[in-house]
């Protein structure tokens, strides 16, 4: 029997692109799925999935779950999880539409949710911890259940197949986002379960990926110290928790981030001014377990954020644009060129060097510390 | 009673063809297995007064002489093997026990010859490292688990003394006195070149020496020889010894010819007195007694020192890791079974401990399920023989290997393992000043850097060919192992999967 995503490793190339408008003006989900279309032949009908954020701005203080569901009773036994420890103020079926070349949906719900507070509180947990708990749990112990998204006004929708596709199956143009990334995956193995399709999620960190990381059991092992647990095994869950504990627990900015994971060379570090070449050295000393080898190219999105990063070498293609107040980031330049082809600036980001654009309106205000 | 007559294990091959009788074998053996009658004008080979070192056999211009196995044989028997019967007759007639060198050189597995390591192809580059930077720095030490800010986002918080090595390699414990000082000087000097660390083991640090101190661990083990202030401070840390790899549950003992007017002023003792480490230390009988030596040493030093604490790798290994993690220790060494020594009784160093490699895999996992693995760094000891090796314990979790017989090996050892004897002909288990002149430090330092910067390369290429362009993503890495030969259990331990899989 072949085996799911999850049981084996299944190492993939891809495509992905994303943008940002810095002023928050939303776009339609049809823009971004003809920008990946353009780089069909970097997915091979195996994955692909998309993330908008400002999508849901009626519910824009409730954690937003997608949910998938292999079977009714995996869908009973997760809602009885929810209510336990949330409110559901509104769960409905996500819209679909019937497209050709997707097949084996599983059930796909939404569920916009608060925590019971009296739970909250008797859990000593702050919110977005006892949040990231109960998605833990019900993806290692519901069987057959799998939280796909799990942040407040923001969303992911993927599946197997192109990404093309998968966007007309989940009817994008019907939202709108100030930002979207997206993901078409060209794995080695045939993943077996949606759940395995990117982008990936925890909380409002969205991650999407070109690579393959040298580094994943390193890093693996690591996060997995910390309550973490790795179900997938693809390195986008790991450098998702990466993301997570970083940001979140250890209150590290984006820029700091981007200097663990990709961090300089020691060579690099060595010439650097004094103050400077400490702060690198007990990055790299304190975090070393999280530096990430090998290519990738990544693209994290965050509420009111995007950033872009690739591996120290540059062993992955990544191309940035700007227009006005968007800034464009994919693969190749060709899926920026379809949906904006006079572009202001166009050049390709050095590598650990990190891209970070953020809502006018978070500037000045701190992101994570 | 003849039955003491044990025929000789090796014996001397002399062509004589070739023999100028030039006598070098004859001023060179320490054992005086080579003589020479005057009278007759011929050399007289004592094979039982041989230990296969091969001094004379390298020295020897003509290359007249060989060293091969008897093929002498008792009636053939596996289970009492020759072996077993010669050492039955040696007890019999001494009544004492039996005393070996080095490593456990028995046919139990070795593990690191079970796993293999992976490369990337098509699906991820391999990089090379003679284009590419390649990183092999590693540091050791406690790590700061929550990092505090300022009002303007810079980091305030200080992290713990840790050690740098260039390179994931450090010369293991070996005491002056075990060896020699020509040995000392070539190991710190090394060191100091390399930027990695010696460490002095038990016997104290030579005066001489103190000018390496940056590149010194400095031991502390129960005999506490040679341990004063100035001795703490000297070095770049500090090691406790708990346990040996070689001799588990055993203390030590340098007889007093070995301590001459040098070691004595070294080891703070008198001069002709043995020097007996015992076998616990005395102020440690359990777990909390530990965490106060390692912060008596911690105040005594001012903080400013990381403290190691080394174990003989035994059955409850990931348990006593464990417990050291929250006492206070930055880096605990493991010393496998296979570790070497300068004096074991035979039949604890044959028997006694368990394989490096499966004591570090439940280590690390442990220290891991616990959460504390950043608490501490690993060190393992106890067989590393090749850069490959490094590379697989790395993967298993190490963060840094000591080395100490193939350091050895590269100034000369022969590993004839008769290091109790005192009479080693190259000059490093001994301390006759004769034999001792014989190792020049000056040649010996550059050997030592030639082969740990030979390794160092070969740990970069393969490093490379995983994809990988530091060493601490590989640090743990156990996807980057495979196991060959090796049951479901031991996969379990090891954390990894079988070829093929």
């Amino acid at each position: 029997m072949i085996k799911r995503e999850g049981e084996i490793r299944i190492p993939s190339g891809c495509a992905i692109c994303g943008f940002i408008n810095k002023s928050g003006k939303k776009v339609s989900g049809d823009v971004i799925v003809k920008s990946i279309s353009y780089m069909h032949d970097r997915s091979n009908g195996l994955g692909g999935g998309f993330a908008g954020y400002g999508i849901y701005p009626e519910y824009k203080d409730l954690y937003a779950f997608h949910i998938f569901f292999e079977d009714l009773n995996a869908r009973v036994e997760t809602e009885r999880f929810l209510e336990k420890y949330f409110d559901i103020v509104n769960l409905s079926r996500i819209p679909v539409k019937k497209v050709k070349s997707i097949t084996d949906s599983p059930l796909i719900w939404r569920y916009f949710v608060e925590p019971i507070s009296t739970k909250l509180a008797a859990s000593q947990l702050d919110e977005k911890e006892y949040v990231v708990q109960k998605v833990l749990k019900i993806n290692s112990d519901i069987k057959g259940a799998y939280v796909f998204s799990s942040g407040k006004n923001m969303g992911v929708f993927k599946a197997v197949g192109f990404p093309e596709d998968i966007g007309e199956f989940y009817r994008l143009e019907e939202y709108e986002g100030y930002m979207w990334t997206a993901h078409g995956r060209y794995p080695t193995n045939t993943p077996g379960w949606w759940g395995g399709a990117h982008p990936f999620a925890l909380l409002d960190h969205t991650i999407v990926h070109n690579g393959e990381i040298s580094s994943y059991d390193a890093n693996r092992r690591f996060v997995e110290m910390f309550g973490y647990v790795c179900t997938l095994l693809t390195d986008t869950e790991v450098i998702t928790y990466i993301f997570d504990y970083l940001t979140r627990r250890q209150n590290l900015s984006y820029t700091d981030v981007a200097n663990i994971i990709a961090a300089p060379f020691w060579e690099h570090i060595e010439r650097m001014e004094p103050n400077q070449r400490e702060k690198f050295k007990f990055f790299r000393n304190t975090f070393s377990s999280l530096l990430i080898t090998g290519p990738f190219s990544i693209l994290v999105g965050f509420e009111g954020g995007l950033m872009a990063l690739n591996d120290r070498l540059k062993l992955r293609s990544m191309v940035a644009a700007e227009k006005d107040d968007t800034l464009y980031v994919a693969s190749e330049e060709c899926a920026i060129r379809a949906i904006c082809p006079d572009v202001d600036k166009i050049w390709s980001p050095k590598g650990g060097e990190p891209i970070i654009a953020t809502l006018y309106e978070k500037e000045g205000a701190s992101i994570c510390r | 009673m003849p039955i003491n007559y044990i025929y000789p294990e090796y014996e001397i091959i002399r062509d004589k063809n070739k023999c100028i009788k030039c006598k070098v074998c004859v001023r060179q053996c320490s054992n005086e297995a080579h003589t020479y009658d005057e009278e007759l004008d011929c050399l007289y080979e004592h094979n039982e007064r041989c230990v296969n070192c091969h001094r004379c056999v390298a020295l020897c211009p003509t290359r007249a002489l060989k060293i091969v196995k008897t093929d002498h044989t008792f009636r053939e028997n596996y289970n009492f093997t020759g072996e077993l019967i010669n050492e039955i007759y040696r007890q019999a007639e001494s009544g004492g026990v039996l005393l070996s060198s080095m490593g456990n050189p028995k046919p139990f597995p070795v593990y690191w010859d079970k796993l293999l390591i992976n490369a990337s192809q098509v699906t991820n580059p391999s990089i090379d490292p003679l284009r590419e930077p390649m990183e092999t720095k590693v540091f050791l030490g406690k790590k700061v688990s929550k990092v505090e800010f300022d009002e303007n986002g810079e980091v305030i918080t200080k992290g713990y003394p840790n050690l740098e090595l260039s390179m994931p390699i450090l010369f293991s414990a070996m005491s002056y006195g075990s060896i020699s000082k020509n040995a000392h000087e070539a190991l710190a000097r090394a060191a100091q070149e390399l930027g990695i660390y010696y460490n002095t083991g038990e016997g104290g640090l030579h005066k001489d020496f103190y000018k390496y101190g940056k590149n010194t661990i400095v031991q502390v083990a129960s005999g506490r020889f040679g341990v004063h202030k100035g001795y703490l401070e000297a070095g770049a840390a500090i090691e406790i010894k708990m346990g040996q790899g070689a001799k588990p549950g055993i203390g030590g003992h340098l007889p007093g010819e070995k301590i001459g007017e040098d070691i004595s002023a070294t080891r703070m003792i008198p001069q002709g007195t043995d020097a007996i480490s015992p076998a616990p230390h005395h102020d440690i009988y359990s777990i909390e007694d530990l965490r106060q030596l390692v912060y008596s040493l911690k105040e005594a030093t001012n903080y400013e020192k990381p403290v190691i604490v080394k174990i003989a790798a035994v059955h409850n290994v990931a348990a006593i890791a464990s417990g050291i993690a929250r006492s206070g220790a930055d880096i605990i060494a493991i010393d496998g079974f296979r570790g070497g020594t300068g004096a074991a009784p035979t039949r604890i160093r044959d028997n006694v401990g368990i394989p490096i490699e499966l004591a570090l895999a439940a280590v690390d996992q442990r220290l891991r399920e616990e959460g504390i693995r950043n608490e501490v760094s690993i060190v393992i000891a106890g067989s590393i023989r090749n850069s490959a090796d490094i590379v697989k314990a790395v993967a298993l979790g190490a963060d840094a290997v000591y080395i100490g017989t193939a350091a050895l090996l590269a100034i000369g050892c022969h590993l004839c393992r008769d290091c109790q004897s005192g009479k080693c002909n190259w000059g490093i288990a001994t301390q006759r000043e004769d034999l001792v002149k014989r190792l020049n430090p000056d040649i010996a330092y550059k050997r030592l850097v030639n082969l740990l910067t030979a390794w160092n390369h070969e740990i970069m290429e393969m490093m490379g060919g995983m994809g990988i362009n530091s060493i601490e993503a590989l640090r743990g890495n156990r996807l980057m192992l495979r196991g060959v030969g090796l049951n479901e259990k031991e996969l379990e331990i090891f954390g990894i999967k079988h070829a093929g899989e």
